[in-house]
C-alpha cells in the first residue's frame, strides 16, 4: 500500500519492551469503585440510581444527557455507597461528581439487552443505537462518544473507515497485547464497524514497531478471507497516532484547519474501541473495562491489566507490587500527551490507557533557557506551526497574534517541546492560551446572556408600571362612571317626585 | 485679477457655508463611541461606578470624567478593553481586582424579605415572601446591589472557583525575563 509523508514528527525512545512482552492480566476487584460521571468529552452523564441501591453488573448508572455525552454502566454487582463530590482524574486535582460503589464480591449480571445476532442483517442504525446505549466511548484518550462517530454518515459521504492501531506514545502496549491476544474478536469488531458506517473497506493502521501484532491480524484475515479489511504498516512516528496526521499517511489527503476527518470522507476508530463495540453488539455488554497498561522505571512490576472502569489507581498500583524507588512522575496516558495524576486515589475511566510511574533518569529536569529561534520546533511541528513564535506572543498574552499564526490547530502533541534545546514548555504555553482563550469566550457569553436578563426585567418592570397605570385609570373611569349613573338615578327619583 | 479673486471668495464662501449647513443639519446626537463602550459594560446597571446606569457611564468614560478603571464587575479584563477602545494608556497595576465574585446567601440569616430579588438587576436572585431566597450563580454579575440592600447582612460577595469545567492550566513561570 502506498504511504504519504507527513511533516515533522520526532522518535522518543519507545521503551515498549518494558510491557510489550506482558499477557493482558485481570485485576482483584478493588473494595471500592470509584465511578466519575464524566469520563468522555459532552456533558456528564445523569446518575438514574441512588444511594443504598443494589445494582447487578452492566446495569445503567448514569445515562447520557443531551446529543454528546455518553451512559456510565456498573463495573460489577454491589452496591451504592455514596454519589457525591470527589476528586477526579484531571490534572487540576479538583472535585467531579463521582457514584462509589462497593463490590459485593459475586460480579453478577444483571440483564443485559439480547445480543445482535448477525450484526451484518441488521440497519446501520440498530449498531448505532446499541453503541449509544453501552456507552462506549473513543478509548484512544479522546473519550468522544462513538456513536455520534457513527452518525456522521448521514452528514457526510463515508468512504474509508481507519482504524487506528498507530499507539505512537512510548511506553503503552494496551492496544499492541490487544490485537495479539483477541486478534479474531478485533478484526470482528472492525467489520462491524465498517458495516455500521456504511463504508467499503476498512484500513487498520499499525505502527511498524509490532510486528506480532500486524502478523495476528493477518493471520485472521487470509484465514478467513476477509476482502473488506485492509492492514497497513505505517512507520514508526510519533505523533502518528494522531487521526489527521494518520489519515494523510494513509490517503494522502489533509484535513482542512478546524474540519473532521469525516470532511474528506474518513472515520477514524481507536482499536479498542472497536473491541467494546463487538462486546456491546455480539454480547450486549456496556463498556464496563478496559485494558491499561502499567509501566515505567519507578515500577516493580510493568504490565498489561483488564481493569473494571473506577478501579482507584493505587489499586493497580498495589497489584504491580508498588514501586521499587519514589517515581519522579506519575501521569495517567502516555508520556508524551498524558497528565500528571493529582492523587492516587482517583480512579480508571473509560480514556486511562496507561498508568506510568516514571524516575528521574526517565524524565531529565532541566533548566528553561531562553530561546535562541533555532526553529528545531519548527521542523518537529506535524502540523507545519511555528511554536516558538506563539509562544513568544503568549508570553506577552497576544493571545490573538497566538491565533492568527495557526495556536487553534495545534495538537499538543509535544513534539516541539520535546525538542527544544532551550527546554521552554511549549505545550504548557498552548494549552495556558487554549483554555484562557476559552475562558474569555465564556466571560463573554455570560455578559451577553446578563444583558438579556436586564433587558428582560426593563421590559418587565415597564410592562407592570404601563398595567398599573392602566388598572388605575380603569377604576378611575369605573368610580365617576358609578358616580354618574347615581347622579343620574337621583335626578331621574327627583323628577319623579317632582312629577 | 478681480475675476480670480471672485472665483477663489465664491468658492470659498459656498464650501465654508455648505460644512456650516452640514454641521448644523447633519450633526449626530450624542458620542458614537458611547454606544461602542456601552456595548462593553456589563449593563447591569449597578450603580457602583457612580453613575446611573451602564449608559450614562458610557457617556461619561467617552468625555473623559471617568477613568478606564471604574467597573468593579468587569474588573481588570473590562478596564484593558476600555483602554484599547478609547486609546488612552492606563495603569491597571494599581487597580484592585478581586476576580470575579458570586453573590452567596447565608440561609440561617436570610428572613425572606425579598428585598434583594426586587433590586436584582438580572433576576439572578430566587425566592419569595418570607421563604429562602437563592442565588443562580450562572446569571449573578457580582454587582454588590443585593449586599448592599440585605437588612440582616445575609448576603456577601464570594470569588467564583475554578470547577472542572473552567480549570485551565496556568502560565508556565520559567522565571524568564519577557
Amino acid at each position: 500500500m502506498k504511504m504519504f509523508r507527513i511533516k515533522g514528527g520526532i522518535h522518543p525512545d519507545e521503551r515498549k519492551d518494558l510491557a510489550a512482552g506482558k499477557a493482558i492480566e485481570t485485576v482483584p476487584l478493588p473494595s471500592l469503585l470509584r465511578i466519575p460521571l464524566q469520563q468522555h468529552i459532552g456533558a456528564p452523564a445523569v446518575t438514574v440510581v441512588e444511594k443504598g441501591d443494589e445494582v447487578k453488573k452492566g446495569q445503567v448508572l448514569a445515562s447520557a444527557r443531551g446529543p454528546v455525552s455518553a451512559a456510565i454502566h456498573a463495573p460489577t454487582s454491589g452496591r451504592i455507597s455514596a454519589i457525591g463530590r470527589f476528586v477526579a482524574p484531571h490534572p487540576s486535582g479538583l472535585p467531579g461528581q463521582t457514584i462509589t460503589m462497593r463490590p459485593d464480591g459475586k460480579d453478577e449480571w444483571g440483564e443485559l439487552p439480547a445480543p445482535i445476532e448477525d450484526p451484518f442483517a441488521v440497519e446501520p442504525d440498530v449498531i448505532a443505537e446499541r453503541v449509544a446505549a453501552s456507552g462506549i466511548v473513543g478509548m484512544g484518550g479522546a473519550t468522544f462518544p462513538s456513536a455520534v462517530k457513527l452518525g456522521l454518515r448521514n452528514r457526510n459521504k463515508l468512504e474509508t473507515l481507519v482504524i487506528n492501531a498507530a499507539e505512537c506514545e512510548p511506553y503503552l502496549t494496551c492496544d499492541d497485547r490487544m490485537m495479539r491476544e483477541r486478534s479474531e474478536a478485533v478484526i470482528d469488531g472492525i467489520r462491524i464497524l465498517r458495516h455500521a458506517l456504511g463504508v467499503e473497506r476498512a484500513i487498520i493502521a499499525i505502527e511498524g514497531n509490532k510486528p506480532e501484532a500486524l502478523a495476528a491480524l493477518k493471520a485472521v484475515c487470509s484465514a478467513n478471507q476477509f476482502k473488506d479489511v485492509l492492514i497497513a504498516r505505517v512507520p514508526t512516528r510519533y505523533p502518528m497516532g494522531s487521526e489527521k496526521h494518520l489519515v494523510q499517511t494513509l490517503t494522502g489527503k489533509e484535513t482542512p484547519a478546524r474540519a473532521l476527518t469525516a470532511d474528506i470522507g474518513v472515520v477514524v476508530h481507536n482499536v479498542a474501541t472497536c473491541y467494546a463495540i463487538r462486546e456491546a453488539v455480539r454480547f450486549g455488554r456496556p463498556l464496563i473495562s478496559r485494558i491499561v497498561t502499567v509501566s515505567g522505571g519507578a515500577m516493580k512490576r510493568t504490565g498489561n491489566f483488564e481493569v473494571p472502569i473506577g478501579t482507584p489507581i493505587s489499586h493497580l498500583i498495589d497489584h504491580c507490587d508498588g514501586f521499587n524507588k519514589e517515581p519522579d512522575r506519575l501521569l495517567l496516558g502516555g508520556p508524551m500527551m498524558g497528565q500528571p495524576i493529582a492523587s492516587t486515589r482517583t480512579s480508571i475511566v473509560k480514556g486511562s490507557n496507561g498508568v506510568l510511574a516514571l524516575c528521574p533518569d526517565e524524565t531529565p529536569a532541566r533548566q528553561t533557557m531562553p530561546c535562541i529561534r533555532c526553529a528545531s520546533c519548527v521542523s518537529a511541528c506535524p502540523c507545519g506551526l511555528t511554536p516558538f513564535e506563539m509562544a513568544g506572543h503568549i508570553r506577552k498574552e497576544e493571545l490573538d497574534a497566538a491565533v492568527k499564526i495557526g495556536l487553534l490547530d495545534c495538537i499538543a502533541c509535544g513534539s516541539c517541546a520535546w525538542v527544544c534545546p532551550a527546554s521552554i514548555p511549549l505545550v504548557q504555553y498552548f494549552n495556558y492560551a487554549k483554555g484562557k482563550l476559552t475562558a474569555q469566550q465564556r466571560a463573554k457569553h455570560k455578559q451577553e446572556e446578563t444583558k438579556r436578563l436586564t433587558q428582560f426585567r426593563e421590559e418587565r418592570m415597564e410592562r407592570q408600571k404601563r398595567a398599573k397605570q392602566e388598572a388605575m385609570a380603569r377604576m378611575k373611569a369605573e368610580r365617576e362612571a358609578k358616580k354618574k349613573a347615581e347622579a343620574e338615578k337621583k335626578r331621574a327619583k327627583q323628577e319623579t317626585i317632582g312629577a | 485679477m478681480i475675476e480670480a479673486m471672485a472665483v477663489l471668495f465664491g468658492l470659498g464662501g459656498a464650501l465654508g457655508g455648505g460644512l456650516g449647513l452640514a454641521a448644523y443639519y447633519l450633526r449626530v446626537e450624542g458620542n458614537p463611541i458611547a454606544e461602542e463602550i456601552e456595548g462593553l459594560l456589563p449593563g447591569t446597571n449597578c450603580g457602583q461606578c457612580g453613575y446611573l446606569g451602564c449608559s450614562a457611564a458610557a457617556e461619561g468614560l467617552a468625555k473623559g470624567e471617568i477613568g478606564v478603571a471604574m467597573c468593579p464587575p468587569g474588573g481588570k479584563t473590562l478596564a484593558s478593553q476600555l483602554a484599547d477602545k478609547l486609546g488612552v494608556e492606563a495603569d491597571l497595576s494599581g487597580m484592585k481586582d478581586k476576580g470575579p465574585v458570586t453573590a452567596f446567601i447565608f440561609e440561617d440569616l436570610c428572613t425572606g424579605c425579598t428585598k434583594c430579588l426586587k433590586r436584582c438587576p438580572t433576576d439572578a436572585i430566587v425566592g419569595a415572601s418570607r421563604q429562602m431566597h437563592g442565588v443562580v450563580d450562572d446569571a449573578c454579575t457580582g454587582c454588590e446591589v443585593c449586599e448592599e440592600v440585605c437588612p440582616t447582612g445575609a448576603i456577601t460577595m464570594r470569588p467564583v472557583t475554578d470547577t472542572l469545567m473552567t480549570w485551565h492550566w496556568p502560565k508556565p513561570d520559567t522565571g524568564l525575563a519577557a
